[in-house]
């Protein structure tokens, strides 16, 4: 009996000792080398453009580089035309509105607001020409700008206010001569800028990630694997993965890190099992604007200030316009650590028009999602807070007319008149405007899924496992370690506690003073 | 007074596995709740779990040892003595009065220790596997987890496991205390780590 219990505990310390062995086994995730091998692997185009005769041409405007380009690239307008780089609207499915075309064309922003009306300088960033022409049509294949996305050379650029025109500068057969695949500085042009300046919009997609160090993002860096954006916005037929929530309600053609990474990329199974909940996003980009800064908020209920009649701006410390006759009032921040939201792909929009009440701040764009829902995840999330024009009778948002090339259209940038602007705007837009207007908070929420950082840099488990103000402090809802805990039980543990000790050092000490009383 | 073998060795190695992994676990998990800073917390994770899977183990060996060697049947509940237990906590200890309950090999456990060792033979212990279970295999609501047990929040399990681990903290500070209260006052320590005990002989 005495034998068998002594070889019976041998053979359970064996057991315990390989259990725990297997348990602390590391797995072996899929190794982040094979990536970077294959990415690391240059794109060799099969034709040098400069070599083609149609190209020899001298093009004297821009309408003949692009029928020059569809004379061998036949079909490929049409795609652009089908695109919403090109309609600057698509239909989405919106979850409880149905299915609705939306795009730059009918959704606001809380930044310039919207395009209606002011297209020809917000068409700058237009991948056509004249869109503000009295006779364009989206449907004219030789109004659109291959160069915007396609120049190889660096040169090319887009004339300030002119519907979408290049520059008179721009050495039209130089460019038609260099085109290729696009690059970081192609789509950096328009989406580094968003908003009217570096970083005003995304603060992770600015114009320090032209050629970005390790540091700022791992993925794009200079000296790293130097990802161009249509490493991840994988493109096909001129349809590109993943799109901002700025625009998008629909959980489709999303392009994640998953798709390279896979879900279970990490050693630690523990972390593995985060991203059933947690987007990589949220450990992986600790802050972002870390370059530049990015606007955080903006207040238009102060534009229109004038010293001597004339508009005029100021500076922050950083050298960032704090104040602008034509805008208003901003914050800059850099560095900025993110907000946090629960998300599921779908989204939801305010629409031109859309009556909303003013009780509780207005949501320009907000994310579906909660902790109960199998498809979300936490991600972080810059949110733009801003006050914007409103008007208290239609219960609309105002789109403004911003721009005109001269006075007396109404436009804000040039009469600086709120009243005459929205009039303006409103009419344009063949929407009411009561003559009535005043300034309601908004707030607008950007997705951070750039500026990954190394992963020596991502999120410790404490800055959310913690007590008290960690970086998820505002998501309630569900129990996460190290955070929550039932105040109730708190006590009652603490209180059994002390009484516990309480009763074994009153009960000790009584026993020792009995016991040197009876000596 | 004769010395007897009152710890086998399986009991004295249980014993010894399980207060050293009751400790371990006492310290990761509440650096996993928050209320202490030692191993860091992904660390404080890795080791709970570790520690938890091989405390399984052994609470495993142990039931089928309790069962194979009938030890069990010291665990079951007496009222006989009860009150004189108590009582001798209460007021016969501080006058050197004689224990109330004669320690045997076969009758190792006064009435007291008999209801506090059940309470956590067939309560704490188990609330605290069942509970720690669900909480290291739980895959959040709805997502590759078992459909028949959709837990929708984590909160109940947690609390229910925070509640026996205070509970457990609780017993090992009188557990301990409650060694020095033998025969003498490293008798009942000695005894639990050679085995050996000096104890009466028994009364017929």
């Amino acid at each position: 009996m005495k034998k068998s219990l002594i070889i019976f505990s041998i053979i359970a310390v064996f057991l315990l000792v390989a259990i725990i062995l297997q348990a602390t086994k590391p797995y072996v995730p899929h190794p982040v080398a094979d990536l970077k091998l294959k990415y690391s692997k240059k794109h060799v185009p099969s034709v040098d453009h400069s070599k083609l005769a149609a190209l020899q041409v001298k093009f004297s405007t821009p309408q003949q580089v692009t029928e020059a380009c569809n004379s061998c690239h036949t079909e490929r307008h049409k795609e652009v035309m089908k695109s919403s780089h090109w309609n600057w609207s698509r239909e989405e499915y919106i979850p409880g509105r149905g299915i609705r075309t939306i795009g730059k064309k009918n959704v606001l922003n809380n930044f310039c607001i919207g395009t209606q009306s002011n297209e020809q300088s917000c068409a700058k960033c237009h991948i056509g020409f004249g869109m503000a022409n009295p006779d364009f049509s989206y449907d004219d294949p030789s109004y659109v700008d291959c160069m915007a996305c396609h120049d190889n050379s660096g040169k090319y650029k887009k004339a300030t206010e002119q519907g979408g025109a290049p520059d008179p500068s721009v050495n039209l057969n130089e460019i038609a001569q260099h085109v290729g695949q696009p690059l970081r500085s192609n789509c950096g042009t328009c989406h580094f800028y968003g908003g009217g300046g570096n970083n005003v919009k995304h603060g992770d997609l600015e114009m320090s990630m032209f050629d970005p160090t390790k540091d700022v993002d791992v993925h794009m860096a200079s000296d790293g694997v130097d990802l161009q954006c249509t490493a991840c916005h994988v493109t096909k037929n001129h349809v590109m993965a993943g799109k901002v929530y700025s625009l998008s309600s629909m959980n489709r053609n999303r392009s994640t890190c998953e798709q390279c990474h896979t879900d279970r990329p990490h050693t630690n199974d523990v972390i593995n099992q985060h991203t059933v909940k947690v987007a990589c996003q949220t450990c992986h980009i600790p802050v972002y604007a870390k370059v530049n800064a990015t606007k955080m908020s903006w207040d238009w209920s102060t534009a229109g200030r004038l010293r001597n009649g004339e508009p005029y701006n100021e500076e922050d410390a950083d050298g960032n316009h704090a104040y602008m006759s034509i805008k208003g009032s901003f914050v800059w921040q850099k560095n900025v650590e993110p907000e946090y939201a629960w998300f599921n792909g779908t989204a939801n929009h305010y629409l031109l028009g859309d009556k909303v009440d003013t009780n509780e701040v207005i949501r320009i764009n907000s994310f579906n999602g909660s902790y109960e829902d199998r498809d979300s995840k936490i991600i972080p999330v810059k949110i733009h807070r801003a006050r914007q024009i409103y008007d208290p009778v239609t219960k609309m948002l105002i789109q403004p007319k911003l721009f005109a090339p001269e006075k007396g259209d109404g436009a804000f940038w040039k009469d600086f008149n709120w009243n005459t602007a929205a009039a303006a705007g409103m009419k344009e837009a063949h929407l009411p405007y009561s003559g009535q207007y005043t300034f309601v908070n908004t707030e607008m929420y950007w997705p951070i899924n750039h500026m990954v950082s190394k992963k020596e840099k991502s999120v410790e488990c404490t800055e959310c496992h913690t007590r008290d103000n960690g970086r998820l402090a505002a998501l309630k809802g569900f129990y996460m370690p190290g955070r929550d805990y039932n105040a109730g039980v708190e006590l009652f543990g603490k209180v059994l506690i002390v009484l516990s000790l309480l009763g074994v050092i009153g009960h000790a000490a009584v026993r020792f003073a009995a016991h040197k009383k009876r000596k | 007074m004769k010395k007897q073998l009152v710890y086998k060795r399986f009991n004295r190695f249980w014993h010894w596995t399980q207060s050293a992994l009751i400790f371990f676990l006492g310290l990761t998990g509440f650096e996993i709740h928050g209320s202490l800073t030692f191993f860091g917390f992904e660390n404080a994770v890795h080791y709970h779990n570790n520690a938890a899977i091989g405390f399984i183990v052994l609470i495993v060996f142990a039931i089928f040892w309790h069962f194979t060697t009938g030890e069990w049947k010291q665990y079951l509940p007496t009222a006989a003595n009860l009150r004189e237990q108590i009582a001798y906590y209460l007021d016969g200890i501080f006058r050197n009065a004689p224990h109330p309950t004669q320690k045997t090999a076969l009758s190792k456990l006064n009435p007291l220790q008999r209801l506090v060792y059940l309470g956590l033979k067939i309560l704490v212990i188990p609330v605290m596997v069942m509970s720690g279970l669900l909480y290291m295999y739980y895959r959040y609501p709805q997502s590759y987890g078992i459909e028949s047990i959709r837990i929708f929040d984590l909160g109940t399990v947690a609390v229910l496991h925070t509640i026996g681990a205070f509970a457990l903290v609780s017993f090992v500070i009188v557990h301990l205390y409650l060694i020095t209260t033998g025969h003498t006052i490293t008798s009942n320590l000695k005894a639990m780590v050679t085995g050996y005990e000096e104890l009466e002989d028994e009364k017929h």
